[in-house]
């Protein structure tokens, strides 16, 4: 490519630790996390819609709390634990409570959300177990969708609290 | 919708930053959570040659109670100030404050600093700093300076702050026993920037009068501002139902709104008025309840 020489040498070399595994790649600092996640790292689960927070579809788990990738820089999330939606598995490699509870639920159509919704409420749970309804709506606000009119949604959320309530319970 | 180019500097303390600033001045720009910074680069509303990453200088972060102040580093992020046990057993203003920013992930990133410095009028800190008369404390290269909030905050995204200083911590007095308090506002969607929002302190004497007010109006003029005069001659009256009318009066007529895309002047002015006769009655539960 033409003029490829200088924008390598812009490239900085990073170590990213998504899902678990370490992923090298060369980048521009001034590329964002979303698309590092999704052109470099290959992980396209986690989706970007607005790139400037509103939407909430780049909501990934950075250190286990829910972020927005399209508002860090990738160069900023070096030693950090970054989670996406591919990083979402039941123990048994299975669905998780809250992706079995979306599915019996009707919590989608398109799909384009649900990776942030999922991802967010994943952790969400971990530290809530048991919300209320005001309370899944305040935290859902933060992603929108365009599909399914929030009621499926907000039903499954609270089906998969139950499920993981008994799971913990019964434990 | 995507940033342009920028020389990333990531220093370690908060003298290599401010080192920076001053060698890089207006070309440079510190980062913190990045949630207001970022979406206007990707944007390119702003378009920084370097940014300075301060995240990674943890002195920046963290909640204490120290003088009888209670003291943020400007790193502490909304999420940190909504969930401290500390502040929520001690301060519980702050907390419900940070509550009422954005959303969870743009709680969990972003930083008080950057909301001060940013100085959105629409914004929480800003509208809590001037309430509770915070003092801001800013490192230079040169040395540290203090100053109140509301001599920080000047106007429209517009800040005292020279071009290699940073904003450190922040630092609130304590509400006083018994001293109500309240706060709201009026959103499109949760989460979204408030249309107007109103925030109150309320002390009454052991008689039921009024000992100390402080109300602060927020989205109604380019800065958050207290009713300083109003405050005063509340003083010694009792705060029944006919004194909060008229205090909803009061904020009607307050400050210069804007009318914009989101909401008329007009009705920014009712909904000022609104909400002060709201945050005054649950100020007054408050001190009645005696927290
Ligand atoms: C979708 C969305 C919704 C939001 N809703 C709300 C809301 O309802 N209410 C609300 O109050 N805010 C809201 N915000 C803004 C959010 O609170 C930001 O976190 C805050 O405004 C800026 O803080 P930051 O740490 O992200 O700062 P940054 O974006 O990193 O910086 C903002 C500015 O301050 C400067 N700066 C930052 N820290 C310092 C420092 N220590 N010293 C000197 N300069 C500094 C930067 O150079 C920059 O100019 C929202 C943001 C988004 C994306
Ligand atoms: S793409 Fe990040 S919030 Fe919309
Ligand atoms: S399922 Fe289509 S946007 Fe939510």
């Amino acid at each position: 490519m033409s003029g490829g020489n200088l924008i390598v040498m812009e490239k900085r070399p990073i170590t990213l630790h998504i899902n678990g595994c370490d992923i090298d790649v060369l980048i521009e600092p001034r590329k964002l996390l979303s698309d590092v996640i999704r052109e470099d790292a290959r992980l396209t689960g986690t989706h970007v819609g607005c790139e400037h927070g509103v939407c909430g579809a780049c909501t990934i788990l950075i250190d286990g709390r829910p972020q927005r990738s399209c508002l860090t820089f990738a160069i900023q999330a070096q030693g950090k634990t970054l989670s996406t939606i591919e990083g979402v598995v039941g123990e048994d490699g299975g669905y998780t409570a809250l992706q079995q509870a979306m599915h019996e639920e009707h919590g989608l159509q398109c799909g384009f959300c649900t990776p942030g919704i999922i991802v967010t409420f994943e952790a969400y749970l971990k530290n809530n177990p048991d919300p209320t309804e005001d309370e899944i709506r305040d935290v859902l606000s933060g992603n929108l969708c365009r599909c399914t009119g929030y009621q499926n949604i907000i039903r499954a959320i609270k089906k998969a609290a139950a499920m993981i309530r008994v799971d913990v319970g019964g434990a | 919708m995507k940033p342009g180019k920028f020389t990333y500097h990531a220093p370690e303390n908060l003298h290599a930053a401010n080192q920076l600033l001053a060698e890089l001045g207006d070309d440079a720009k510190i980062i913190a959570g990045g949630q207001s910074l970022i979406p206007v680069m990707n944007l390119r509303l702003a378009q920084p040659d370097h940014l300075i990453d301060i995240n990674g200088i943890s002195e920046l972060a963290g909640i204490h109670q120290e003088n009888g102040l209670f003291t943020l580093g400007c790193l502490t992020r909304h999420a940190d100030v909504e969930t401290s046990p500390l502040l929520m057993d001690k301060f519980p203003l702050l907390p419900a404050a940070a509550k009422r920013i954005g959303h969870l992930a743009i709680r969990n990133r972003g930083t008080i600093g950057g909301s001060l410095c940013n100085a959105d009028p629409a914004a929480e800190w800003p509208l809590i700093a001037i309430l509770l008369d915070a003092h801001l404390s800013i490192q230079s290269s040169g040395g540290e300076r203090h100053t109140p909030a509301k001599e920080f905050i000047q106007s429209v995204y517009t800040v005292d702050l020279g071009a290699d200083e940073i904003l450190t911590t922040v630092a609130f007095p304590p509400l006083a026993r018994g001293e109500g308090w309240a706060v709201n506002q009026i959103c499109r969607r949760t989460g979204d920037f408030a249309l107007v929002s109103v925030a109150v302190t309320l002390k009454l004497d052991r008689q039921g009068h009024i000992e100390r007010l402080r109300l602060c109006l927020g989205s109604m003029d380019v800065t958050p501002f207290r009713l300083i005069d109003v405050e005063q001659a509340a003083r010694g009256k009792i705060p029944d139902k006919a004194w909060i009318h008229e205090m909803a009066g009061i904020a009607f007529d307050a400050g210069s709104p804007e009318s914009d895309m989101h909401a008329s002047a007009q009705y920014r002015r009712e909904m000022a008025a609104h909400l002060t006769s709201e945050v005054l009655t649950e100020a007054l539960g408050r001190c009645r309840a005696g927290t």
